[in-house]
């Protein structure tokens, strides 16, 4: 049961084969099986996904139930949930009840998905291998000892596991691709401003975006026919219809025309990956695309880049936890500067911390030219590059991340290894256009994720592209084998 | 030594639209706190800002208003600081790219000559919240009714030299800005909050000398007050040969005093950086033509009106002016009582002094403007005089009802009859004997002041209501004999 489609868990609900409430109990018996290992969730809402399961199977019969009506899912955990507890992983979100619904799971709840609970990550979504939370690291399930990626790793791990059938995460470096292309799913970062951000607690708002990871590409169709759109209350996203995303999957793909760009195969590629993605490649060329190689000449000043602009709006977007009005505040504090300081220093862990001190620096008076100026004018440069290159060509494909999935620890130490895992994505977040994960093999018996980028506004076309590779491919059915690792 | 004043004003005005700069909450003063909050006023996590249109309409109602140039592409950027009643640890304002930019604005002086003052730029930015610190118990309240309500905050040139000049110029952007109708100019409920920067020179000295800035200086008196005190204290540290020390004063009202509140070396660095939240405001010229057509007549604009169409002084125009409500209080009068001057003098006399004595707004005056025109009508066309109108005006500002009421109930309707008043001229000249022959026997101009005796007791004699303008020439005529 736990190895079906969206697609296919729709008809057998609708054709009564299975229930919703059976569904739903399904996986919550695999959370508790395998959450106690893996640590992909840091809320499990059991009474309450059972109970909306129920619900759904009324409307199912009465013939009111919404396009996803029974489906299990789960969202990462800075989605605000409207009475569940919504922590970013963080100590000083640990206890926060948010009286208000996302978006994004406000639309999921009415497209009739079940919320199975809130998926663990890096800390307000800072990091790169999800062993950066309050709630303690996630394990990858093809093999315990390595890191699932991050920031949405728990996100990744559930769908990966069968401990949920799809889930959201976002995506503001490459949060949803690299932890999809570590544990072997499909993930896709919608344009900028496609999905409402209202309600997602913020790291970099101008880069934050929400999207689907699921086992394939049409599971994330289904997703994002659900939470894409324009919403009045996020001033950035846009007034661009959206369109049905299951519509056009099955377009065939001759004439396409691919753009490999050069940098995502120098220095610093893993072989086995390289591999994996020429291989990809080429079963591309048998669909009928065509190859061309193209240059993002800019690629390199990306991790700069990102890592003023991020941490800028990080030191701005997450001065608000300052121990007032919610959130941890220390305890006794002697005045008001003692308040702020201790609840923030016990409230936020180093990482969090160091990110809001570069944040801070780069915005401040005399820097602030040499840094975030400099660093938006390299975003523009990062931008055309795209723009250029996607005149030339439909799409461009490369790899997600330089390697598979690293061993735990084993970068902790080192924050630039750990910064130049994000090479390959982060210049899609500053440009803001569409980029997808998919499973493309395997190297050191670990996922190997194709990255697939577009031009704005063509999530259908990349889901088209990816549905496509996945029918003549079975890299996305590919499970780990949980008694090994479990 | 001689110095010069210089003077630069920040106004902020608080816009008066509906709902706040970035949320849907009402603005509203005095309501139970943290009532009128969303999740936006409150910053809570994942809240997000959606900019108020109304407020961006009035804010180019305002360039238009002062000559000034709009801001076709206006930026919103986060001013970073932590404060408990700041809920997301930065004030959205805007810093390179303002709304308004450069204008100016002529200001008519007590001694009626103009003076001009530039406009540095005027941006939109929303207010924060309020500290709360008496009942509780050693703690701190914070109230968020306030928070994201959204401000003007109008900038002028350092142009101004002298206290009068400051308030001359606060008074004129209080008139524009009610006027539009943007604000409603309330600066005790802080409507209208003003930080003077203040500086001396030398006369003739080119250089500007260092500033202090008295912040949330809140009536046009204090304003001048503060200002006083605040160029005394400098001159005295100036001419003991001391320096002036970059800073934040508050003005003590009640000390007359002003005080430091933080130095330059105190000063946050707020860094400042364009609101990812929110998109960059882009104006058409269609749009910002079409708000210039909306503007109502301005002060200035009412006033050379005032002259030409009513013969008023150039005083009494820019006094009646001076406020909507009051121009708008003047022309219904006039409309009533049909002569400006008679409506003028009223205005700014009599109906004024009622108000200033029970501090009333002329917009709520008992008395309204038609009613007033009526009795002004009932001069006009002699039924009453001067004298007997202005105890017609406090019955009727004690609400005993119309002017016509009350001249009908209490019976004060002028005596014109001719004939009934040579009677009563008779009866005094006979009654008064003596003063009648010293009159004969006066010189023509001791006459002329000797004519008051007899003209009060005949209106003593008439209740008041004999009608000056007939007993005159018979008085005259009867006395010489």
């Amino acid at each position: 049961m736990l190895e079906q489609n969206i697609s296919s868990l729709v008809q057998k609900l609708r054709n009564k084969e299975i229930t919703s409430l059976e569904l739903t109990q399904s996986y919550l018996d695999k959370i508790s099986e395998l959450n106690p290992s893996l640590n992909s969730y840091i809320t499990v809402c059991s009474e309450s996904a059972l109970a909306a399961a129920k619900e759904a199977d009324i409307a199912i019969a009465a013939g009111t139930a919404g396009p996803l009506a029974g489906i299990p899912i789960a969202h990462k955990d800075l989605f605000c949930t409207n009475g569940i507890k919504t922590t970013c992983a963080s100590k000083m979100l640990s206890n926060f009840v948010p009286p208000y619904e996302s978006t994004v799971t406000a639309k999921l709840e009415q497209a009739g998905a079940i919320m199975l609970g809130k998926t663990n990550m890096d800390e307000f979504a800072m990091g790169s291998s999800n062993e950066n939370s309050h709630f303690g690291l996630v394990k990858n399930p093809w093999n315990t000892d390595l890191v699932p990626g991050g920031s949405s790793g728990g996100s990744a791990v559930a769908v990966a596991a069968g401990m949920a059938v799809a889930t959201t995460g976002t995506d503001t470096g490459g949060s949803i691709r690299q932890p999809a292309s570590f544990c072997g799913i499909t993930g896709l970062k919608p344009t900028y401003g496609r999905v409402s951000r209202f309600g997602m607690i913020a790291y970099a708002s101008s880069l934050d975006q929400a999207g689907p990871m699921a086992r394939s590409a049409e599971d994330c169709a289904h997703l994002m026919n659900a939470i894409a759109g324009f919403d009045p209350q996020d001033s950035t996203s846009a007034e661009v219809e959206t369109q049905d995303y299951l519509t056009n999957l099955d377009q065939p793909l001759t004439g396409l025309t691919i753009g490999l760009p050069k940098e995502y195969f120098g220095e610093g590629l893993e072989q086995g990956v390289a591999d994996a993605i020429r291989q990809a490649v080429s079963e591309f060329e048998k669909l009928g695309a065509k190859i061309k190689d193209i240059s993002l000449p800019n690629l390199k000043l990306s991790i700069p880049a990102y890592y003023v602009i991020a941490p800028s709006e990080a030191s701005s977007n997450l001065s608000r936890f300052d121990g007032v009005r919610y959130g941890h505040r220390c305890d006794e504090p002697k005045d008001l500067i003692d308040m702020y300081t201790r609840s923030r220093a016990e409230g936020f862990s180093k990482e969090v911390q160091k990110r809001i001190m570069v944040g801070t620096y780069a915005l401040s008076e005399g820097y602030y030219d040499a840094y975030y100026l400099k660093a938006q004018r390299i975003r523009r440069l990062i931008k055309q590059d795209f723009v250029n290159a996607l005149n030339e060509v439909d799409v461009i494909m490369g790899p997600v991340a330089p390697t598979t999935a690293f061993a735990i620890g084993s970068k902790t130490d080192d924050p630039v290894a750990m910064y130049l895992e994000d090479i390959y994505t982060l210049s899609v977040n500053l440009a803001g256009i569409p980029a997808m994960s998919i499973p493309a093999g395997f190297s050191n018996k670990m996922p190997v994720g194709l990255q697939i980028m577009g031009d704005y506004f063509t999530e259908a076309k990349l889901l088209n592209i990816a549905h496509q590779f996945q029918q003549h491919t079975d890299w996305h059915l590919q499970t780990p084998n949980m008694d090994k690792g479990a | 030594m001689s110095w010069e004043i210089v003077i630069g004003l920040e106004i902020h005005a608080q816009l008066s639209t509906k709902s706040k700069l970035f949320s849907g909450a009402a603005v509203g003063f005095g309501a139970e706190a943290n009532t009128q909050t969303t999740l936006v006023d409150l910053g809570m996590p994942g809240a997000l800002p959606v900019f108020n249109k109304e407020a961006l309409r009035m804010a180019v109602m305002f360039g238009h208003a002062v000559n000034a140039e709009i801001g076709m592409t206006s930026v919103f950027a986060r001013k970073n600081y932590f404060y408990p009643d700041l809920p997301k640890g930065y004030q959205t304002s805007q810093m390179d790219d303002p709304i308004v930019g450069i204008g100016h604005l002529d200001v008519t002086l007590e001694d009626g000559t103009t003076k001009r003052v530039g406009i540095t730029r005027a941006h939109l930015e929303e207010d924060a919240g309020k500290s709360l610190h008496e009942d509780f118990h050693g703690m701190s309240g914070i109230d968020l009714n306030r928070s994201s309500t959204p401000l003007l905050e109008i900038v002028s040139e350092p142009d101004i030299r002298s206290a009068k000049e400051a308030v001359a110029y606060v008074k004129m952007i209080h008139s524009i800005v009610t006027y539009l109708g943007i604000c409603d100019g309330n600066m005790a409920e802080g409507s209208m909050r003003c930080d003077v920067n203040i500086s001396l020179r030398p006369k003739g000295q080119e250089e500007f000398g260092t500033r202090t800035e008295i912040k949330n200086v809140n009536s046009f008196r204090f304003i001048e007050k503060a200002i006083h005190t605040e160029v005394e204290r400098q001159a005295d540290i100036l001419e003991d040969g001391g320096k002036i020390t970059q800073e934040t004063r508050l003005y003590d009202p009640e000390k007359d005093e002003t005080r430091s509140m933080r130095s330059k070396e105190d000063a946050n660095d707020y860094r400042y950086f364009p609101c990812p939240d929110l998109l960059p405001v882009v104006l058409t010229q269609e749009y910002v033509d079409q708000i210039k057509e909306t503007l109502p007549e301005l002060p200035t604009q009412k006033a050379a009106r005032f002259i030409s169409d009513y013969s008023l002084s150039e005083y009494d125009a820019g006094v009646l002016s001076s406020s909507r409500p009051m121009a708008d209080y003047f022309e219904t009068v006039t409309q009533t009582a049909n002569d400006a001057k008679l409506s003028a003098n009223w205005v700014m006399g009599e109906l004024s002094k009622l108000l200033n004595q029970n501090q009333i707004e002329i917009a709520n005056s008992p008395v309204d403007a038609k009613n007033l025109g009526q009795l002004l009508a009932r001069i006009k066309d002699n039924t009453i005089n001067g004298k007997t109108a202005k105890d017609i005006l406090l019955d009727m500002w004690n609400g005993e009802g119309s002017a016509d009421e009350i001249i009908d109930k209490k019976g004060l309707k002028q005596v014109t009859d001719t004939a009934a008043i040579e009677t009563m001229i008779n009866d005094i000249i006979a009654a008064n004997s003596a003063q009648v022959e010293q009159f004969r026997a006066a010189e023509p101009d001791k006459q002329k002041k000797m004519m008051g005796f007899f003209m009060g007791q005949i209106m003593k004699a008439s209740q008041g209501k004999a009608n000056p303008g007939i007993v005159t020439p018979i008085l005259m005529k009867l006395l010489k004999g």
